[in-house]
Order: C-alpha cells, then sequence, then structure tokens
C-alpha cells in the first residue's frame, strides 16, 4: 500500500467519537460508583460511625486515602497523553506517603511504646488486605479500559498508578467500615492492601495498556 | 520562524480533523508523512536497512498517531505531543526489527522543523493487506485508499449506512496496525 493510499484511508476516518479525557472522566465516575454499591451493600459504615468522626484517627484515614486517590487519579489523567508533563502531580503523590509518615510519627509520640505493637496489629488485618482489593476490581478495571484509549510510554507504571487510584478509592470506602484507626495499623495494612492493587494494576497495564 | 507556523497549523488542522473534517485531516497527515519519512530513512540508513523498511515504520507511526489522537489535549501545543508518540513508535518499529535504538526526543523535534521532501516508496503489497481483512471491510478499504472514494460513496456502494461503514473501517485501521506488526516475510 503506497503511504499516499494510507493517508485517504487514515482520513476519512477523521472524526474522534470518544476522547481521551471523557474516557476517564466517565471512568472515574464508573469507578467510584462500582466501589460505593459494592460498599453499601456488602458492608456498610461501622455502627459508631458518628463518634468515630469526631476521632481525629479516624478523620485522617479518610483524609489519607482520599488524598492517595485524588494525587493518584490526578497523575492517571496525564500518564495517557503522550508528552504531558508529569512531574507536578507525581510530586503530588510522593507527598502522600509523607502524610502518612508524619502521622505515624505522632502516633509514636502520643502512644506508649507497650501498646505500638497491638494498635500497628489491630483486630481488622484479614479484612483489610481482602476488602480493599476486592472493593477495588471494579474501579481498577474501569480505570484500564479507559486507559486503553490513551498512549503511556510505560504500560506498567501507567498500570500501577491506575493501582494507586483504585486501592485509595477502595481503601478511602473501607476506611468508613474499619474500626482500626491508628495510623501504625493504616501504616502497615492499609499500605500492603494497597500495594496489592497496585502490584495487579501494573501487571494488568503491562498486559493491556501497550499500544 | 517556519515551525511555529506550521505548529499552528498542524493544530489547526488536527482540531478540525477531530471535529469530521476529512480534507483538514488529509493535510494533516501529508504534511506529517514527509517528516517521518526523513527520520525513518535517517535511522534505517544508520542500520544498513533497506529504504523500504523505513516506509513500513512510517506508515506504521502514522496508524499510531491515527489510533492515539484522541489523547491530545487540543488547548495544549500539538508538538510535544506529536514530537511523543512518533518517539516512542519509532523506538518500538525498530525495536520490533531487531534494531535496538534510542531515540533523542530532541532529534525528532529537529526533524519536524526542517523541510524536507523525500518521496514516498511502495510498501507492503496492497494485496497482503486486503486478505487480512473480511468483508466487508475489504472491500472499504481498496474503494477508499485505492481509489480515493469518500465514506459517503462507498456506503452507496456497499449498501450499509455511512455509520456502519465507519465503524467498519475504524475496525479494518485497528487490524492494519497488527499486520504492520507482524514479522515480515
Amino acid at each position: 500500500m503506497k503511504t499516499d493510499e494510507l493517508i485517504n484511508l487514515l482520513s476519512q476516518d477523521s472524526a474522534v467519537r470518544f476522547r481521551f479525557g471523557q474516557a476517564l472522566a466517565v471512568a472515574l465516575l464508573a469507578g467510584v460508583l462500582l466501589a460505593g454499591l459494592f460498599f453499601f451493600a456488602a458492608m456498610g459504615f461501622r455502627p459508631d460511625i458518628y463518634a468515630a468522626l469526631e476521632s481525629l484517627r479516624f478523620i485522617f484515614k479518610l483524609v489519607v486515602t482520599l488524598a492517595l486517590f485524588l494525587a493518584a487519579s490526578n497523575l492517571m489523567v496525564q500518564i495517557g497523553r503522550p508528552g504531558a508533563r508529569l512531574q507536578w502531580p507525581a510530586v503530588t503523590l510522593v507527598l502522600v506517603p509523607l502524610l502518612l509518615v508524619g502521622a505515624v510519627v505522632a502516633e509514636l509520640a502520643a502512644v506508649p511504646s507497650a501498646r505500638w505493637g497491638a494498635q500497628m496489629i489491630g483486630r481488622n488485618a484479614h479484612e483489610c488486605l481482602s476488602l480493599i482489593p476486592l472493593l477495588s476490581i471494579g474501579p481498577l478495571s474501569a480505570f484500564i479500559l479507559a486507559l486503553r484509549q490513551g498512549a503511556p510510554q510505560h504500560p506498567g507504571r501507567a498500570g500501577a498508578v491506575a493501582g494507586l487510584a483504585a486501592g485509595g478509592l477502595a481503601a478511602a470506602f473501607y476506611a468508613s467500615n474499619c474500626t482500626d484507626d491508628s495510623p501504625l495499623f493504616v501504616a502497615l495494612w492499609y499500605t500492603l492492601a494497597i500495594g496489592i492493587v497496585t502490584g495487579a494494576g501494573y501487571l494488568a497495564g503491562k498486559r493491556w495498556l501497550t499500544w | 520562524m517556519k515551525d511555529l507556523a506550521r505548529e499552528e497549523q498542524w493544530s489547526a488542522w488536527m482540531r478540525a480533523a477531530i471535529g469530521g473534517d476529512t480534507h483538514a485531516y488529509h493535510r494533516f497527515l501529508s504534511s506529517v508523512a514527509p517528516h517521518l519519512r526523513t527520520m525513518a530513512r535517517r535511522r534505517c540508513a544508520q542500520f544498513g536497512a533497506p529504504a523500504s523498511e523505513a516506509e513500513d515504520i512510517v506508515q506504521e507511526v502514522l496508524l499510531s498517531i491515527h489510533l492515539k489522537r484522541g489523547t491530545w489535549d487540543s488547548s495544549r501545543p500539538i508538538a510535544p505531543w506529536i514530537s511523543t508518540i512518533i518517539r516512542n513508535k519509532l523506538i518500538d518499529s525498530l525495536r520490533r526489527r531487531g534494531r535496538h535504538i534510542d531515540v533523542p526526543l530532541d532529534d525528532v523535534i529537529a526533524v519536524l522543523q526542517v523541510d524536507e521532501q523525500a518521496q514516498a516508496q511502495e510498501r507492503l503489497d496492497v494485496d497482503r493487506i486486503l486478505k487480512t481483512l473480511k468483508e466487508p471491510q475489504r472491500t472499504i478499504v481498496q474503494a477508499i485508499s485505492v481509489e480515493g472514494s469518500s465514506v459517503r460513496e462507498t456506503a452507496g456502494r456497499v449498501n450499509m449506512t455511512e455509520g456502519a461503514v465507519r465503524v467498519a473501517l475504524h475496525r479494518a485501521l485497528k487490524a492494519l496496525l497488527l499486520t504492520y506488526r507482524e514479522p515480515m516475510t
């Protein structure tokens, strides 16, 4: 085929029906809805939710998980665009673990060292490790599907960022069900659970985001 | 400065294209192709590969730009976007042909700014490509590419709606990209 003939062919397919930005917006909305539906159908808020809202530790769990969701989503909407500047979104994302480290330091100062172990192990480690990945299946699928419209330079990394966004979203929902509020618990188990989702996102990216 | 004017022109054409202006899109692709050809030939010459291989690369990169055009944020400049796609696909395409190389982004940008008109060569014989497609995609692709028909004319000929022809064409283009990626026989 001559290149001119190929150009004839391509130009007849000029219109774009579904732009990448729209695909991502739909995926973010779908992700929140999917995780939300699953959460309220299978778990729901913890019984003492109103009392918990007065606890700084509980509020922090919501803040740090939502911050992860927002920062990772912000990077995700850029990572599939060739030539987009990723520095600032990436820096914002790195601030999230720093937030967690700060809370851990504050907790270590506030709680006697004899109770550190018990606070960290908590009572809901199994639920945390299984429910966060389960809650993130819907959002992660939606994000990967949307990113397939994109053109990420590093497919694995793009998938991992989608995993962080999905994991952050799932963790935010789960946090309002979980009764372990210590930052020590969050730093260990939430990080592990979100790490699992991020790893799954990385593999999904390698598999489905090459273009 | 020529390149600023060119970038404006490319952006304007691409914006119109995304809205469905086939003529603007034709001009855009025809304007990008010679630059791709220069880059691809230069790389092929570096490896002692035939210039005919370069034309395959040109076509593959054009298809990639086409299939990913929805990722361009039309409020942003088009140059960083297209240079990055070209660079990544150039590397991919060369790598698939067993030539490992890094292409600096600055090289791509530099060639996009130069006026060079290398003549196209025919590559990938049409029969082989058409054989990989099923009907009615085959008739549609042949009518539009070789005979230069529009979607409307083709729709009349194959007795389909314009929308259905557009969908078939889009699927055929996705399939085509895979054909380029098969090892050369």
